[in-house]
């Protein structure tokens, strides 16, 4: 049996992560608005706030008390259910993931990771892998075509690109011979795993996106043929549930990516938190540049793609990188 | 302690196996599997089965649970059940006298001193000190290497199955 202070420490750990990933997710809106905005020679959301920066709150109290309404012939469970799921299971994979080194605090040891465990990678793989029940229940519950024909391309994408994304880092753990996150950070103090995968990292980057169903991958919510696709139903908080699970998504793959291949917050000179943040933020502004420039893929281009050239490259970057591990 | 994870996990397992045989919805009854599948891999953590644990859910709730759904709504399986599938008395005494039976076995296999639970050489002290990945690895590609070949052959197989049938 752990001492209770194992325990304030674990709860004070949550709340904090959990408490400033909800506070990413608005201001990634707000970026995400604001650097479109920028690309496209718009100022973004200037109106609340000193250059819109309280805007996300205004969205907020906007989303809440807007009409909250359920078709009659959706199946009503199912229909509350699923982004409920959708937003939990973008929530509880950051869990795993390594934010700072060990740092002494009130005369205590404390690991800046919520918990590190010795399957860690696969465990983001599973929870991952749930999120997808969200989208297709959410799709199907709404008693829709056009919802349930987004929910089912979201379903067969994601089921498509997860297997090229879970190849992908299989490089990584061979070179730090551990599943474990704290481990795969400690084994880049010399190298990070870019340099020496760098065609797993360029997978891992593409499927993440098609993962977090973001653009140009975002086919479940091609507006222009399925009006919004697997959310088409929803309104007030159950459809800001959905959007807070996508930011989420996508902060918990760029914190992911970081972790995996730029060193985790491993940096020179600066704070490690510091840095992992940067990292992140990297990322996030990636994933927003890249969908204010690139345009759509047709769902047959998207298949193809993701099944004869991802798959094959991945795999082939395994091999090499499995030949390179034994014979060293 | 050990039983304020057990009895829950357990007690979910049965309810929602239970459940995908008694719901009429098939979505529902696809659902309550899923739900199967999250208590069994609670169990497997807490026989320190990390790794099996984790892949269960990527496998089975991840993967294989979710093509079921897609499969279910696109056929649009109506809420009737099909005929063969009525709950008329007789079927209903069929079932009740096996499971009855089955318990019975149970009972007596449990019941019974012959039955013990022989100790092997992996204790949870020797997973934890190797590592239950690096673990499970070892043992598939010296022990089990030939199982191991020949059950990817098999899948090999039916993938390629499915490649003709589908091309007719």
């Amino acid at each position: 049996m752990p001492e209770p202070a194992f325990f304030v420490v674990m709860v004070a750990k949550i709340v904090v992560v959990f408490g400033l990933m909800v506070l990413s997710v608005a201001y990634v809106t707000w970026l995400e608005r604001k650097v479109i905005g920028d690309i496209q020679v718009r100022l973004g959301p200037m109106r609340v706030g000193p250059h819109g920066l309280l805007q996300p709150f205004a969205d907020v109290i906007k989303l809440m008390f807007k009409e909250d309404i359920v078709p009659q012939a959706a199946d009503r469970a199912i229909y509350f259910l699923a982004p409920t799921l959708a937003l939990i299971t973008a929530f509880i994979s950051f869990a795993v993931i390594p934010f700072g080194d060990r740092v002494r605090l009130f005369g205590r040891t404390i690991d800046l990771v919520i918990t590190d465990v010795n399957i860690g990678l696969l465990y983001v793989f599973g929870v991952a892998s749930l999120g997808i029940y969200g989208i297709v229940l959410g799709g199907w519950a709404s008693n829709n075509k056009y919802a349930l024909l987004g929910g089912l391309r979201s379903a067969a994408q994601m089921i498509s690109y997860e297997l090229s994304l879970g190849l992908s880092v299989v490089g990584v753990v061979m070179l730090s011979r551990s599943l474990s996150l704290v481990d795969i950070v400690n084994a880049q103090s010399r190298a990070w795993f870019i340099v020496l995968q760098p065609i797993g990292f360029l997978i891992f980057l593409i499927c993440a996106i098609a993962e977090t169903n973001r653009a140009p991958f975002d086919l479940p919510e091609a507006e222009t043929e399925l009006v919004a696709g697997f959310h088409v139903e929803y309104s007030s908080m159950k459809f800001a549930m959905y959007f807070m699970a996508e930011y989420a998504n996508m902060i918990t793959v760029s914190a992911m990516a970081t972790t995996l291949f730029l060193g985790g917050w491993r940096g020179p000179l600066l704070p490690p938190v510091f840095w992992f943040v940067l990292k992140l933020f990297l990322f996030i502004f990636l994933f927003i540049w890249i969908r204010a420039t690139l345009p759509r893929f047709r769902y047959d281009q998207l298949m193809r793609f993701g099944w004869k050239v991802l798959l094959p490259v991945a795999l082939a970057n395994t091999m090499v990188t499995a030949a390179f591990v034994a014979l060293r | 302690m050990e039983w304020l994870v057990f009895a829950p996990l357990a007690a979910m397992a049965l309810a929602t196996a239970l459940l995908v045989v008694i719901l009429r919805n098939p979505i529902y009854c696809a659902l309550s599997l899923v739900g199967t599948f999250f208590a069994l891999s609670g169990l497997y953590l807490l026989l320190q089965a990390q790794f099996i644990a984790v892949v269960q859910v990527i496998v089975y709730a991840g993967a294989i649970m979710v093509l079921f759904l897609f499969v279910i709504m696109l056929l649009d399986v109506g809420h009737e059940p099909p005929p063969w599938l009525r709950r008329d008395a007789p079927r209903l005494a069929l079932g009740i006298g096996l499971v009855a039976l089955l318990l019975l076995e149970l009972a007596v296999a449990i019941g019974s001193k012959v039955s013990h639970g022989v100790r092997g050489s992996y204790t949870s002290e020797l997973v934890n000190a190797v590592g239950n990945t690096q673990l499970i690895g070892r043992l598939l590609f010296t022990d089990f290497v030939i199982p191991f070949e020949i059950t990817s052959v098999i899948l090999l197989i039916a993938i390629v199955g499915v490649m003709v049938l589908a091309r007719r």
